[in-house]
């Protein structure tokens, strides 16, 4: 047997104290723990079932208010309510209403580090792995189990290798490499699985691009993603290696009714826009809310007639710095409804629910038909620059051929 | 261990994900299960929830439970009286959260199986038997449920299996 490890059988060893191999069940200690106001009012009935009385170490759990930001109905306000009553009895740091997505708001804080296990009731929680983490989506039972006993079982992965390399061209961003990735590997092709990305075209990524890949890696059904701080261990061993030549890769976009169904911009040219969703945990971070006002402004400043544009920043951080910088005072001044941090309209969860008949272009991660609360709209999926491109033309436009 | 179920196949395709198991929307309103269990897969099919009948089980392609890691997905199921799923694969979040709740989740050639079918299923440690008594077929898989996740499924999921256990027991 060799004695090289991947990332995940090195950090889901060190954290259970067994030398374990993908397909070993393990119970872990887990080093950070995330609730959300969607799942968390369900894991505090779970903890009650549980017979649980305190937490094993509060400092280590935080909530994040952020699906429903702000609350809509009475229902979801009793929610908050609930959860913030429960992490005052038990220590817990609540990041309230506008603070931001729970996983955004530990990358913030930079309390996590490269080496740590970081489970949050929020599948997209995989994110975190920019980090050089195991970081990975939970229920609300786990939730309450692992406030319970500071543990969760894990099985480890196997882990995909993704080797990124080239140098992507002009007007190719993040989102599209992340999108093309789901296309290859499908949309349950990780299933299981943990990615490894590596290459020298990953190493050269900013960590806004990395986070962007780790987040889409949820999309192909992982159970986790990383950017691992060292280079492989040698003799570990790949279930498979998948690469991607960032020099061969343009626009693209993520027809209804799936993440994988992605097709290259050109393809989907002409589909008329009616609302433009720029925000999430995918895309609503400081570059993405600039790139959009970068592309707009350098296509003549104005959204089209008919297009609703809709702006959700991922974080009061976020927030901070684009009215610092001015973004969100230009964007509003255009006729954007600029939303309150968290969520936003990704799930309908809060804020703009579209209307029968709508297609929406968006910068988030799932475009399931009802996904954001109407299955009679249809969602397409791609860059911050290519939604900006449809705010100011009205239609799928490829984002290359604007304002030149 | 032994699970032994009888019921009605309920066929779905692939890739149903938690948003079409149960609406997110729905969620906001409520997170009873028994109130929920009336949307149970409203969005492909709205006639779907009255129709289930206590004992059907649940039948579907691949990656069964895609999307979301939203728990009420598996207690909804579970709450409209279906005790099973069989599914070419699932998610992970989804499988998960069905071993967490007592919902047997199990991965099996589906591809055969029709809507209607009188199904059969029995559970072992290391085997799975599914006989389609509508079509005469029968056919076996071997199967292993590792601790601690057969400890969960017998206690009826991580309730039962804290309260009883105290915590976890490393495998």
């Amino acid at each position: 047997m060799s004695s090289g490890k991947t990332v995940a059988e090195q950090i889901l060893s060190a954290r259970s104290g067994v030398d374990a191999r993908a397909g070993d069940v393990v119970v872990c200690e887990v080093d950070w723990i995330l609730g959300t106001d969607a799942a968390t009012p369900m894991a505090i009935g779970y903890f009650e079932k549980m017979g649980g009385q305190s937490v094993r170490d509060p400092s280590r759990v935080m909530f994040a208010l952020d699906h429903y930001s702000p609350p809509t109905t009475p229902r979801t306000k009793a929610f908050h309510d609930q959860v913030r009553a429960f992490a005052r009895k038990h220590g817990i740091e609540v990041r309230d209403v506008g603070a931001g997505i729970s996983h955004q708001l530990l990358l913030e804080s930079g309390r996590a580090k490269a080496g740590d296990l970081v489970v949050g009731a929020d599948s997209h929680t995989v994110t975190c792995g920019a980090l050089g983490l195991f970081a990975t989506g939970i229920g609300s039972s786990d939730l309450a189990a692992a406030m319970v006993t500071g543990q969760i079982w894990l099985r480890i992965p196997e882990t995909i290798q993704v080797t990124l390399t080239g140098e992507r061209a002009e007007g190719v961003s993040a989102k599209d490499m992340a999108l093309a990735l789901v296309a290859q590997v499908g949309g349950e092709g990780a299933n299981y699985q943990a990615v490894e990305f590596r290459g020298p075209a990953a190493e050269a990524l900013p960590l806004e691009d990395r986070l962007v890949l780790c987040n889409l890696a949820v999309e192909m059904s992982a159970k986790a993603a990383m950017f691992p701080v060292g280079p492989a261990d040698p003799g570990a061993r790949y279930a498979r290696a998948v690469s991607l030549d960032l020099s061969a890769l343009s626009p693209v976009v993520a027809l209804p009714d799936a993440p994988a169904n992605v097709t290259a911009i050109g393809n989907a040219a002409g589909t008329p826009v009616h609302m433009v969703f720029v925000g999430t945990c995918a895309g609503g971070r400081v570059s993405d809310i600039r790139e959009v006002l970068r592309v707009i402004e350098r296509a003549g400043g104005r959204v089209a007639t008919g297009v609703q544009l809709v702006v959700t920043p991922a974080s009061r951080e976020v927030e901070r710095k684009l009215t610092a910088d001015g973004t969100l005072p230009r964007l509003a001044s255009m006729g954007a409804t600029i939303t309150t941090p968290g969520c936003g309209a990704c799930c309908g969860t809060s804020g703009v629910i579209p209307e029968d008949g709508m297609n929406v272009m968006s910068t988030a991660n799932r475009n399931f038909r009802g996904r954001m609360g109407n299955p009679r709209a249809s969602i397409y999926l791609a860059s911050p620059a290519a939604c900006a491109a449809a705010a100011v033309s009205g239609h799928i436009t490829d984002p290359r051929t604007m304002g030149r | 261990m032994e699970v032994r179920l009888e019921g009605r196949a309920r066929k779905f395709g692939d890739d149903i994900n938690t948003d079409y198991i149960i609406s997110s929307t729905r969620k906001k309103e409520t997170l009873d299960e028994a109130e929920l269990k009336r949307y149970l897969m409203e969005t492909l099919d709205p006639d779907f929830a009255a129709s289930v009948r206590p004992g059907d089980l649940l039948v579907a392609g691949k990656n069964f439970g895609c999307g979301s890691a939203m728990e009420v997905a598996a207690t909804v199921i579970l709450a409209a009286g279906i005790q099973a799923v069989l599914a070419q694969s699932f998610s992970r979040t989804f499988y998960r959260n069905a071993i967490n709740n007592g919902l047997v989740a199990l991965e099996f050639d589906t591809s055969t199986i029709r809507e209607g079918d009188r199904l059969s299923i029995e559970l072992t440690e290391t085997m799975l038997t599914v006989g389609d008594l509508t079509t005469c077929v029968r056919s076996s898989v071997a199967t292993r449920l590792p601790e601690p996740l057969l400890g969960i499924l017998e206690c009826g999921g991580l309730v039962g299996y804290l309260k009883q256990r105290g915590g976890f027991r490393t495998p």
